[in-house]
């Protein structure tokens, strides 16, 4: 069970549910919680592939675990902006559904 | 099948089928609590993997941090006196359509049709100490500039959300 395939499987179902969620939702959040699932699909992938798959030479067996961790890290900072930008959408129009957003004028 | 087979089952069940309740559930609560779910299963896949501190990392990070952090954008920005917060879908039928076809050539296109080199079984050791000396030191350049990132989010998120002075 514990085998590539069995993770490629979970991340390729992660990710195309956060296309999903990012393309059908209207509210803003919830586009932020397709993105969520997405990189961590993207994560996931990199450490497993790191696991298992033989690593080419000048490579180090843990270089996808680095690449984890800078997708955690830039996740949280993504999260952050977007729920700073999401806020202020919310104090100026009272609704953050995607669709309505037609103006850029402050 | 082995007890840690088993395990393993659960745990991406715990994984994947909260994801669907992220992707179509009507309440985004009910999605942002589902959303912990699947973030705690992925720290446990982490674990499958062998990769202690990451699983670490994800805990800390996505669910005490990220999962906060959406849980009040969507308490925040709802009339939460208004019975369900939900929220409306757009062109539903084309987006599963695209969703079944991108999954179909992650897994079975890229992944199975692929065939990878697959090494043979390292050891599950501890990777803090290596994964550490590995930032300090063959990933040195993106490690400071995440640091720079960082500092911009910190300054520009306080910028974005402050109210206006007039």
């Amino acid at each position: 069970m514990n085998r590539l395939e069995s993770y490629l499987l979970i991340s390729s179902i992660l990710a195309a549910l956060g296309v999903v969620t990012i393309a059908s939702r209207r509210n803003a959040v919830a586009i932020l919680m397709g993105i969520e699932l997405l990189l961590n699909a993207a994560a996931l992938n990199f450490v497993a592939f790191g696991r298992f798959v033989k690593n080419a030479a000048g490579t180090h067996p843990l270089d996808g675990q680095i690449f984890a961790i800078f997708i955690i890290v830039l996740a949280a900072a993504e999260a952050v902006i977007l729920l700073a930008v999401i806020i202020a959408i919310y104090r100026q129009v009272e609704s953050i559904d995607a669709d309505r957003l037609r103006e850029l004028k402050g | 099948m082995k007890p840690s087979d088993l395990f393993f089952v659960l745990l991406a069940l715990m994984t994947v089928a909260p994801a669907f309740v992220v992707a179509f559930s009507r309440s985004l609560v009910h999605s942002a609590f589902a959303l912990l779910f699947t973030l705690v299963g992925m720290a446990g896949l982490y674990g499958f993997l062998a990769a202690d501190f990451l699983a670490i990392l994800q805990i800390l990070l996505y669910v005490g941090g990220i999962l906060v952090l959406i849980l009040f954008g969507v308490l925040f920005t709802q009339k939460v006196y208004t019975p369900a917060v939900t929220t409306g879908r757009f062109a539903f039928a084309p987006v599963l359509l695209v969703g079944a076809v991108l999954f179909a050539v992650l897994f079975v296109v890229l992944g199975l049709g692929i065939s990878w080199p697959i090494a043979e079984a390292r050891p599950a050791e501890p990777t803090i100490r290596t994964l550490g000396n590995l930032l300090l030191s063959r990933h040195l350049l993106p490690f400071e500039a995440a640091s720079v990132v960082l500092l911009t989010v910190l300054i520009g998120a306080v910028a974005i959300a402050r109210k206006e002075l007039r």
